[in-house]
């Protein structure tokens, strides 16, 4: 038995592209039915919708990555090259320990930029729709309502100066790069991204992280049974960093109704202005210009 | 601005517990020691993001009526508390209390407000609520959805 879930807001976008969706995710019930027993995990199969497993609160991640909190400690410290300091200190964050007055960011999310890979698994990481078929995986994800795709098909990507070489021909870095992945086993997910924008246009976390169009991620999904998968991401961007490093560690999400209706969450720079003119500036001592 | 003479001002430590979870920005703004709590009429309901806010009026004993902005969290995540945007409209008499800014502008970030039918909604686990900590948003939602259930 399959069902064609088609996925309007994406239609026009995926070419009306129909996404099957597995049995498995169809047998989801309520999760508070799923609690008792757990099913395990299924085979090649990441579909459904996933939430954060210990509450929205976790996925906020509002001092930073995860496993890396901007929290002033040594071993929290991701390892800056001399640049990506100098980048990082340049920027004026509203969470972490340079948090900044709300009048006086400079995040480009609060101009309603788009976040960019690999921020939006860094940011308000709420409730996550998967779909997959033979040839790609797709992530929708509540924040601004963002899609991206991962690649399964045995495409080839390396990357080159300004974005990548896909199959051999050139593509311009992108907000959400281009990834590649492959199953490592029955349950482990692995894929890797290059090609995202530049330094002047992203920032790795809220905390004001930095990364640049030298970076690369590699996520893991790891579907640890049927109602539980966890992903870790590694960030390796020699332009900012001596060495990879983790930004998030095994971080648990659950699987939710397939029913559920997940709500809006945009950066609207009208809803933007309005807040910085009436809380943001005078909170922070700045006259509205 | 004298908001002695509007205000009922209580410094104290606040428990940080006490104060949601913000993503948009941090407590740099806020004075965490003290709480404001005014009484007043609902103005405008803003309904959106980075934050949802009430802003209202309140008239202080000399008579004279004070703008007040309360700044709530972003809406999907006042949603995940039983808060939507019918929680409020304009015309509402209600009693905010909140964590005002440092900068002595009537301007807080709420804590919990009473509504007209004298039931408080709570927009974060506040200390005496005996919230599970694993739980919060389910128990938050269910102590807001009572409180806004029509009798």
């Amino acid at each position: 038995m399959t069902n064609k879930v088609v996925l309007s807001g994406y239609v026009a976008a995926l070419c009306c592209l129909t996404f099957a969706q597995t049995p498995s995710a169809q047998q989801s019930g309520p999760v508070n039915a799923q609690k008792s027993a757990a099913a395990p995990a299924p085979v090649h199969d990441l579909s459904g919708t996933w939430e954060p497993a210990n509450g929205p609160k976790d996925g906020v991640q509002a001092n930073g990555v995860k496993a890396m909190p901007s929290d002033g400690k040594p071993e929290h410290t991701p390892p800056f090259t001399p640049y990506g300091l100098k980048v990082f200190q340049s920027h004026k964050p509203l969470e972490g320990y340079t948090a900044v007055l709300p009048g006086y960011y400079n995040d480009p999310r609060d101009a309603c930029d788009p976040l960019g890979f690999p921020r939006i698994n860094f940011y308000s990481l709420r409730e996550t729709q998967i779909m997959q078929n033979e040839y790609k995986i797709m992530i929708a994800y509540a924040y601004a309502e963002t899609w991206r795709v991962i690649w399964t098909d045995g495409r080839t990507i390396k990357p080159v100066d300004g974005g990548v070489m896909m199959n051999g021909e050139f593509r311009e870095s992108r907000w959400y790069g281009y990834s590649v992945g492959k199953w490592v086993d029955d349950t482990t997910f692995v894929n890797e991204t290059w090609g995202t924008q530049p330094e002047d246009k992203v920032w790795l976390d809220t905390a004001g992280r930095p990364i640049s169009d030298q970076l690369h991620v590699t996520e893991q999904f790891h579907r640890v049974n049927h109602d539980r998968l966890e992903l870790t991401e590694t960030i390796d961007d020699p332009k900012m960093y001596t060495k990879p490093w983790v930004a998030m560690n095994k971080f648990p999400m659950k699987l939710e109704d397939p029913h559920t209706d997940i709500e809006d969450m945009y950066c609207s720079p009208t809803e933007m202005q309005k807040y910085n003119q009436t809380i943001a500036n005078p909170a922070s001592g700045k006259t509205n210009e | 601005m004298r908001l002695k003479k509007i205000v009922t001002l209580t410094v104290g430590f606040l428990i940080c517990s006490s104060v949601p979870l913000f993503a948009h920005h941090g407590n740099a703004a806020f004075d965490s020691g003290k709480k404001v709590t005014v009484k007043g009429t609902i103005t405008e309901w803003n309904w959106g993001n980075p934050h949802c806010f009430i802003e209202m009026d309140v008239k202080g004993d000399d008579g004279q009526v004070v703008h007040w902005v309360v700044e709530a969290t972003a809406a999907p995540s006042l949603i995940d508390i039983g808060i939507t945007k019918r929680s409020f409209k304009p015309g509402d008499q209600i009693t905010a209390t909140m964590t005002p800014v440092k900068t002595h502008q009537p301007i807080g970030r709420v804590m919990d407000v009473v509504l007209p039918n004298g039931k408080t909604l709570y927009f974060g686990p506040e200390p005496g609520l005996n919230i599970n900590r694993g739980n919060e948003e389910a128990e938050l939602t269910k102590i807001n959805k009572a409180a806004q259930a029509e009798e």
